[in-house]
Parts: C-alpha cells; sequence; structure tokens
C-alpha cells in the first residue's frame, strides 16, 4: 500500500477505474449557467455585458484585467440575468459571477473563427490563445498567454505536457489522452509554435496503456516529433517540479520559475483546449469532469459546459446513492470539500467527488509526533515536516523559512503516513501566513533601501556635477580676468 | 468541513507501530524462556503493569487523556524492553522500580510521549545498572544440555523473584552463571588468553550459547520490521558496522585478547540494541544521514566501553550519550530542499 | 588502554569540531558588520533614531556611538535580532524615539490643497513622491515607508498619515 520512492511521494490506492469503464460523453446542458469573473489565477476579469443583454455561445463576457487574468466565454446562448457574488467550490467566499439563463438555441458568435497559426508570429499566437480564455487546466488555472510570454524570451525553450494525473479519483486526462490525442498533439504543436520551439514532451504515469497508446499513435502521424515518457505512478509525480525532475532529471531553483531552466509546463487539457480554440474557433467553454465516488450511481467523465451546476452532472450520472452531501472537488489528497451542490464547474475543476464512508479513510485522534520520520521520507520537497511541526508550533518563523515551509506544495503525502494522525498540511497552510508576511516585509525593506541608497547616489551625484560647473565658471571668470 | 487529504493510510497508527514492534520480539522472548526458563513471562508481566501503572499515574498528573495515550502501547514496550534486559531471576520490585522511574522520570517529567530526549528504557536500565550492580549479575547459564545445574520451573521461579531469595537451601554462586560477556572480561582480566576463556561450556560455535540464538531471533524480528517500513535501515546497519569494524580491526591486531566481529554481534543486547533500542524514533537522529552517524556512535562507544569500560555490555550507555547528541546531529545533517543548492 | 583513549578522542573531538564549526563566518571587519545590522533594520529611513538614515544608524551601532534601542518601526523585534547579533543585553525601544501607529501608516497629500513646492519630494529618503514644480504631488503608496519625514516641510499642511490598508484595500 505505502511505497515510497527516493525522491519522496508515495503510491496510493488510485480509484481510476470506478470513472473510466464508461465512454466520454457529453454533460447535459443546463438552464442556467454561473460563471465566476475570478476562475483563473490572477486578478478577476471585468464584465462585457449587464443584466438583460443578450449572449451568444461563445460571445466573450468579461475581459482581462491585467497580465495575469483571463477572458470569460458565454458556454450557452441565452440572456443575462444577474451579475452578482455567488458561492463558489474553489475558495470560502462569494465570487463575482455573470448568472445566464440558456435559450437552448446554440446561437454561436460568428467572431470565433479557426485561425492558421502557422502563419502567424509567437507573440500574435499568445495573444489570440489568450482571446481564447484558455488557462491551465491541470488545476492551477494560470492563464496560458501568461505563461507563454514569461517563457518566451527563453531560449531552446522545451514544452512539457503533463498528462501524469497524480491523484487519486481524477481520470479525466486519461480518458481524454484515451479518446483525444489528436487534439493535444494539435495543441502540442500550436503551443511549440507559439513558444518558437520544436521539442516537446508528453509525460504520462505508466498506469494508463490505452492513454499512451493513443498518444503514441496520434504523435507518429505528424512532424515535429513529440516524445512520449511515461513515469512510474507515483503521487505527486505530476506536481509540476516534481514532473520536471523526474522527466528532465533537473530541478527547478527555488524562487525561480520552470522557464528559467528552459521548461515550459502545460497540460494536456489546456493543450487540447488550444486545439478547439486555434482549429475550432472554440473558446473555453467546456471541459471535461470526472465524476466518481461511491456515493453516485454511475461514475464516469463528462464533458461539461462551464458554468454547469454540479447537481446537474450528478444527475447526469445517475443521482447520489446516500443522503450524505459531503463533496470534493479535485482529488482525495488536495481537493477542497464543499458541500452545497448548485455551485458551478469552473475551469479548474477536474473532478466531482462524492464519497461514501468506505471511500476514504478519515484520520483518527491526532497523537503527539513520535518522530517517526514517515514524513520527511515520503516528502517530494524533500522537507523534514516533523521538524516544520515542531517549528510551526513554536511559531518559529525564522527557522519556518529556513526549514523550507515555504517550499512546500501541501500534497499531504506527510499527513496520510502519519500515524500519529496529525494534520500537518493543514498546519502548514497556516503557518505559512505568517512567513509570507516576513517575507513581503523583508522585500519591501530591501526596495525601500535600493531606493533610499539610489537617491543618495543621485544626490551625490548632483552635488558633484554643481560644484564642477561652479568650478568651471570659476575658472573661466579668473582666466578672463587675468590675461597672460 | 475537512482539510485535505481527505483520506490516510488506513489503520496506521502510534498504537499499530508499537504493537507491531512487540510481534517482531516474540521469537526472541520465546527462545529467551526456552533458555532461561519462565522468569521473563513474570518481569514482563510485572513490568508491563509498572509501566501501565506509571503511566496512567503521569498522565492523570499531567490532565491528560488517559485512555488514549495508555492504548497507544509506548509504556508496554519500554517494559518489555527493560525486562529483556534483565536476568529472569531479578527480584520483583527491581523491573518496578526500573520501569516506574523509566515511565515517570525519563519520559513524563519530559513531556511524556514524543518529548522525551532520553530512550526511556534505557534510563530505567541504566539506573538499575548502577544502583543494583550484584542484582543485575544474576544470570542463570542457558538451559543446554550440560550447562545448567538446577533447573527452575515455575513456582521456584515466583518464588525467587517476589522472596528475593533461592528455593530451599540453594546459594546464588552455584545456580549462577556469568553472562559470556562478562565471562570473557573476567578472563582476560585475569591473564587468560582469549582462548582460554572461551574454552567454558557457556561459549560456543559464534559466541555465547542460547544469546548467540537470541540475537538471531532479534535480527530475525529487525529484519521483518524493516521489511513492514517501521525502522528505516540506516541506524541498525551503522550501528552494527560501529559494533563490528573496530572489533574487526582489534581482533586482527591482537587475536589473544580480542574477540572477534561475530562474538559481538551475537552476544549481550547487540541485535536488541541495533533493532529495537537504537531504531526508537523519538530519541534518535532525523535525517538518514543523520541516523548513520547516531547508529555508529552507538557502536563505537558499545564497542568501547565493552572491551575496555567498567561494565560487560555498554548498548545503554552507549543509546543514553546518542541520545544526547542527537539533536547536535540533527542540526548538522538537515537534508537539502528539491530546488535549494545547500 | 591506549585504544580506548584514541577512540573515544576522536569520537569526541569529531562531535566538538561539529558543534564548534563555524556555521557563519563573524563578521571580521565594520564594513560586513555595518552590512548585518543594517539587513536586520526596517529600511523606513526615518530618522527617528537621529541618524540621517537606517545604514548611518547601522554604522554608529557598529561603533558603539548608538544603542540597539533607538528604532521604533523595527520595535521590539528588531532591538531582540540586534541584540542576538552583537551579544549585547536586550533592552526596551525607548519611547523618546517616538511610538508608532497601531496600524502601518502611508502619507496621503490632500491633492486639492497642494501648491506643489516639492518641499515634500526632497524631504522623501525614498522617492516615494512624484510632482513637478506648480504641480500637484502624489505618493505612491506602495513605496511609502510611513517615515513621516515629508511632513514638516509642508507648507500649507496638507499631507496626513493614514492607515496603510485602507490606502491599498481601496485599489483592490
Amino acid at each position: 500500500m505505502i511505497r515510497a520512492m527516493t525522491g519522496g511521494g508515495l503510491r496510493l490506492e488510485t480509484n481510476k477505474e470506478r470513472s473510466t469503464a464508461a465512454p466520454l460523453r457529453a454533460a447535459s446542458v443546463p438552464a442556467e449557467v454561473i460563471l465566476p469573473l475570478d476562475q483563473h489565477a490572477g486578478t478577476a476579469a471585468r464584465p462585457l455585458v449587464k443584466v438583460g443583454d443578450a449572449v451568444l455561445l461563445g460571445q466573450p463576457i468579461a475581459e482581462p484585467t491585467s497580465d495575469i487574468s483571463a477572458w470569460v466565454h458565454s458556454p450557452v446562448s441565452g440572456s443575462v440575468i444577474a451579475v452578482e457574488p455567488r458561492p463558489v467550490a474553489y475558495h470560502a467566499a462569494s465570487s463575482p459571477c455573470i448568472v445566464i439563463r440558456n435559450d437552448f438555441a446554440d446561437r454561436r458568435d460568428n467572431a470565433n473563427t479557426a485561425v492558421d497559426y502557422a502563419s502567424m508570429s509567437p507573440a500574435q499566437l499568445s495573444d489570440h490563445i489568450a482571446r481564447g480564455g484558455i488557462v491551465g487546466l491541470g488545476g492551477a488555472t494560470f492563464p496560458t498567454a501568461s505563461k507563454l510570454s514569461q517563457a518566451v524570451a527563453q531560449p531552446d525553450l522545451h514544452l512539457l505536457l503533463n498528462g501524469a494525473e497524480c491523484e487519486p479519483w481524477i481520470s479525466c486526462d486519461d480518458m481524454l489522452m484515451r479518446e483525444r490525442a489528436a487534439d493535444i498533439v494539435f495543441g502540442a504543436h500550436v503551443l511549440m509554435h507559439a513558444l518558437g520551439t520544436v521539442s516537446c514532451t508528453i509525460a504520462v504515469e505508466d498506469d494508463v496503456p490505452q492513454a499512451i497508446a493513443s498518444l503514441r499513435a496520434a504523435a507518429a502521424q505528424v512532424q515535429p516529433h513529440i516524445r512520449i515518457a511515461t513515469l512510474p505512478d507515483v503521487y505527486p509525480a505530476g506536481g509540476e517540479r516534481q514532473l520536471i525532475l523526474a522527466v528532465t532529471d533537473r530541478e527547478v531553483p527555488a524562487g525561480r520559475l520552470p522557464s528559467d531552466i528552459g521548461i515550459l509546463c502545460q497540460n494536456v487539457g489546456t493543450a487540447a483546449a488550444v486545439a478547439r480554440w486555434i482549429r475550432d474557433g472554440e473558446p473555453l467553454i467546456t471541459r471535461i469532469v470526472t465524476i466518481t465516488g461511491s456515493g453516485v450511481r454511475e461514475p464516469a467523465n463528462l464533458e461539461t459546459r462551464l458554468g454547469t451546476p454540479i447537481a446537474s452532472l450528478i444527475a447526469d450520472c445517475g443521482g447520489y446513492t446516500t443522503d450524505d452531501r459531503r463533496l470534493i472537488m479535485g482529488g482525495s489528497m488536495m481537493g477542497l470539500a464543499f458541500s452545497d451542490d448548485r455551485l458551478p464547474i469552473v475551469k479548474g475543476s477536474n473532478c466531482v467527488i462524492v464519497p461514501s464512508p468506505s471511500d476514504l479513510h478519515p484520520r483518527s485522534a491526532e497523537m503527539p509526533c513520535i518522530r517517526c520520520g514517515n514524513c520527511s521520507e515520503v516528502c517530494p520537497a524533500w522537507l523534514l515536516p516533523q521538524q516544520l511541526h515542531w517549528q510551526a508550533q513554536a511559531h518559529d518563523v525564522a527557522a519556518l523559512e529556513s526549514f523550507g515551509l515555504m517550499d512546500c506544495i501541501e500534497c499531504g503525502c506527510c499527513d496520510y503516513v502519519c500515524p500519529s494522525q496529525i494534520p500537518l498540511t493543514q498546519r502548514f497552510r497556516e503557518a505559512k501566513v505568517p512567513v509570507q508576511a516576513e517575507l513581503l516585509a523583508r522585500s519591501e525593506a530591501h526596495l525601500s533601501r535600493q531606493r533610499y541608497e539610489a537617491r543618495g547616489e543621485r544626490l551625490v551625484r548632483i552635488e558633484n556635477e554643481q560644484r564642477a560647473r561652479l568650478e568651471q565658471k570659476r575658472r573661466e571668470i579668473t582666466g578672463r580676468k587675468s590675461p597672460p | 468541513m475537512t482539510a485535505a487529504p481527505h483520506t490516510v493510510a488506513p489503520a496506521n497508527t502510534v498504537g499499530r507501530v508499537m504493537r507491531q514492534v512487540l510481534y517482531a520480539l516474540l521469537p526472541a522472548i520465546c527462545l529467551h524462556i526456552i533458555f532461561f526458563g519462565p522468569g521473563l513471562v513474570i518481569q514482563i508481566l510485572l513490568g508491563v503493569t509498572a509501566a501501565v501503572a506509571a503511566e496512567s499515574l503521569a498522565l492523570r498528573l499531567r490532565g491528560q487523556p488517559v485512555q488514549k495515550f495508555l492504548m497507544d502501547g509506548s509504556a508496554a514496550i519500554t517494559a518489555v524492553l527493560i525486562a529483556l534486559c534483565l536476568p529472569p531471576l531479578a527480584p520483583w520490585w527491581l523491573i518496578v522500580s526500573g520501569t516506574a522511574f523509566a515511565i515517570l522520570v525519563a519520559k513524563h517529567l519530559y513531556g511524556g510521549l514524543g518529548s522525551n530526549p532520553f530512550n526511556p528504557a534505557m534510563v530505567g536500565y541504566a539506573v538499575l545498572l548502577v544502583s543494583f550492580p550484584a542484582q543485575l549479575t544474576r544470570w542463570l547459564p542457558p538451559d543446554i544440555s550440560g550447562l545448567q545445574t538446577v533447573a527452575f520451573s515455575l513456582p521456584e521461579t515466583l518464588h525467587t523473584i517476589f522472596t528475593g531469595s533461592l528455593p530451599t537451601s540453594l546459594q546464588w554462586d552455584a545456580v549462577t552463571s556469568p553472562t559470556p560477556l562478562n565471562a570473557l572480561r573476567t578472563g582476560v582480566a585475569m591473564g587468560q588468553t582469549l582462548q582460554e576463556a572461551t574454552a567454558q561450556p557457556i561459549f560456543g560455535m559464534l559466541g555465547g550459547r542460547g544469546w548467540d540464538w537470541i540475537n538471531v531471533a532479534l535480527l530475525a524480528g529487525g529484519v521483518w520490521l524493516l521489511s513492514q517500513r517501521l525502522i528505516r535501515w540506516h541506524t541498525p546497519v551503522a550501528m552494527l558496522a560501529g559494533l563490528t569494524i573496530p572489533a574487526a580491526i582489534m581482533s586482527a591486531v591482537d587475536p589473544g585478547s580480542y574477540p572477534g566481529p561475530m562474538f559481538h554481534l551475537t552476544a549481550g543486547a547487540s541485535m536488541l540494541g541495533a533493532f529495537f533500542i537504537a531504531t526508537d524514533p523519538v530519541t534518535s537522529a532525523t535525517s538518514d544521514r543523520g541516523k548513520l552517524i547516531y547508529g555508529a556512535g552507538i557502536g563505537v562507544i558499545t564497542y568501547v566501553i565493552r572491551s575496555w569500560g567498567g561494565y560487560p555490555d555498554g548498548i545503554a550507555f552507549a543509546v543514553l550519550l546518542m541520545n544526547l547528541s542527537a539533536p547536535l546531529i540533527d542540526r548538522f545533517t538537515v537534508p537539502r530542499i528539491y530546488g535549494h543548492s545547500r | 588502554m591506549f585504544a580506548a583513549f584514541a577512540l573515544t578522542f576522536a569520537l569526541v573531538s569529531l562531535l566538538a569540531v561539529a558543534l564548534l564549526w563555524p556555521r557563519e563566518s563573524p563578521a571580521s571587519n565594520e564594513s560586513r558588520l555595518i552590512d548585518r545590522i543594517n539587513d536586520l533594520l526596517p529600511q523606513t529611513q526615518c530618522r527617528r533614531c537621529t541618524f540621517e538614515g537606517c545604514k548611518p544608524y547601522a554604522t554608529a551601532i557598529a561603533r558603539g556611538e548608538a544603542g540597539i534601542n533607538q528604532c521604533p518601526p523595527g520595535g521590539e523585534r528588531t532591538m531582540i535580532e540586534l541584540a542576538e547579533l552583537l551579544k549585547r543585553e536586550a533592552i526596551a525601544v525607548d519611547p523618546k524615539f517616538g511610538v508608532m501607529p497601531a496600524q502601518p501608516a502611508v502619507a496621503w497629500i490632500d491633492e486639492a490643497v497642494c501648491i506643489g513646492c516639492t518641499k515634500c519630494i526632497q524631504a522623501c529618503p525614498v522617492d516615494a513622491i512624484i510632482g513637478g514644480s506648480k504641480f500637484m504631488h502624489t505618493v505612491i503608496t506602495d513605496d511609502c515607508t510611513g517615515c513621516e519625514l515629508c511632513i514638516p516641510p509642508c507648507p500649507v499642511d496638507c499631507i496626513e498619515m493614514r492607515p496603510k490598508a485602507a490606502m491599498t484595500g481601496a485599489v483592490t
């Protein structure tokens, strides 16, 4: 059951076969869609529509507000019935949302057309990808174009497509790779063009043979060549930094981006979304969502319009088997628990688990740490969670920082193996707040110091220049007064 | 709602860890009973009772939930480890006071489970060793043909343990026999060569008869713990290396006075120390490199005490000395973090 | 006997070397010490310590010309860090060097009143005020350290301190 590797990580019961038995199919389209404006990383989008406006399928309804922000498109045609805060599943607070009533006509926005990406410059292509509202679909929802533009200055970039769906229960990428490998390969070529590179690897865990076979078949038909790399199915192999180490044998230095070592990582789902936008002119208005767990009658993967309430997907899967309304958005290791099934599917929703009590092993009573070291053995960031735990209890910010708290990726491996049942990850999440504040204060102090020193230098320079000018003038005057 | 992760490894608790350690000790306990009589059973029962009483008292005084901590089994392990170190006929108050001291002073005065800097079992044993040296040398010879002059059955064992005196007209001198480590040290001190000293019938092919098999059983238990991933290989391997390498060097230099590695590995508490005592996670070093240093230190100090120190075996003091060094070792063996150069 | 001595001695000296191994090289010369003191200071450049800025204060501490209790923005924490670095006795921050507001504050210019005299711009130690002569001035909230040095020179008293949270919170 528990089987750790030298680099940390765990072999977990994946439970993926529960949702991969049924083929990928379209979810039913709801009468009303709810589209949060902050469903991507970065700043919230600004609405372009108001209540009462008619919208078309694929029409942009909100625009980005900064370099890290994203377009939002309407996944249905119909009319805007509300622009207001609504509860969402990805954080505790409400988010500003646009709510659209579906007229079920699916009238398309004809402004969205396919483009010939090969004739575009990388910068144009990146801009165009941004207009598709495309964000990282692995869960982090970082705007894809922003990531491209951060990396594009780097020479010799390598595109790494992340198909290592390491979290238990989730199988949406597996199904996508099985059934839409051509989309992924097409998207990979678009992204390669946008980055000006010809080297690309798709990394997949070795427990998805069908996905590997269809990716190989799709990749074999086109140039430039795409390498398919298989990894052992160890959680969290799909963590960006862990994946890069596994595939390229290089570490991303702390505090830096993968692009700093010439690697750009994108989820396979993102590549497929890019393909739909470039080749078919369809912006990011659907995604594949895994609905699974013993609490739902027929687990499946559904291609879902964004904004669809989760209850509608559960109904598509035959409904609940229990009255227990405990839901998890994401996998069992890193997902967020919630209970309201009226919340909408967003760009980052890869999976909804409806667990029955037998699906999960909840924590038992917490005991003191016995320093067994299981946690440091499995930590994929090579931290010493037991030491961090002591330091977090002592609120020792300096020690927490020097023992690498900020390098914790919150994967939950340490919790999983802790015989003392300590909720380490949650403790670390809480402890990060003061450490983050300390780091911010320090970087602000550093900037103030730079400005102070720059000002000092400038004042000295101005004074020197004035003195030099005075000297010059004096020399001129004395030169005139006393002729040779 | 709970925070992620929403699932943890099933049936993975401190109590399970401690139970597995007890299972791993079972073969050695059985062999100990075969060779040295039923005394160990009584000692374990006395020790566990004392440990449970001391643990509940301490928990109650500290205002901790008694039930929850009593079930973790760590007090029982402490008692069993001390019992394994004592002569099976030792008087009852020895194990009771040693265990009580271990639990009350070495464990709870330092903050209880997880907070004690010293291995409680070794503190308890060391206190008994320095306080009551005479009682701790009263070992029986193993019950192997021709070694035992008097056989101790259960009633006689009970009588001896609870009254502190031997049944009928027996004298201690007639019944007891030095442990192999002790016999060797006395012999060499009296000017005998190693060969002369080990000519006694209590010595066998590898080391002391009986003891060699107990050590093999402990090794088997330790290997099982390794296979169950309850302990890491670093500490035991480093400790055994720290014991055997000096032994190999010294016996090569002066084979007349220093026994070889095989003797050391199968004598005294070598395997118990390597797999069950040095591996106590609470009191040992944290990182893999730290465990290597920590284990090697225990091995070397054990060898030094056995060869030149005042006691026949040195595991307890070696473990306590290295417990003392563990925080220092931890400080210097912090592993590299992903993405950091150092 | 010799072997026993040699083995224990080797072990003990190994641990001693580990214990005494210098983790960071001590500040061997003054300028390095000044830099290390300066690293601990909050870099508000507010001159409450009576020196011309954080670096001059650090220099004075290094030379023994100033106490470690003269920095109100750093507060008790900075004082303790300085005491640890310099192996000096901890001592409460002297209130005569000023008292900090409970909430971090930044300067705010009432632009309706500002006459564009540039006096505050010249006073700002971190170039956090922008504006030209005869033109209205503005504080860059993100860069303001809350030193209050811009307040005395203002001829029309149009600068006031406002809680930083309120000023930055309004943007997002």
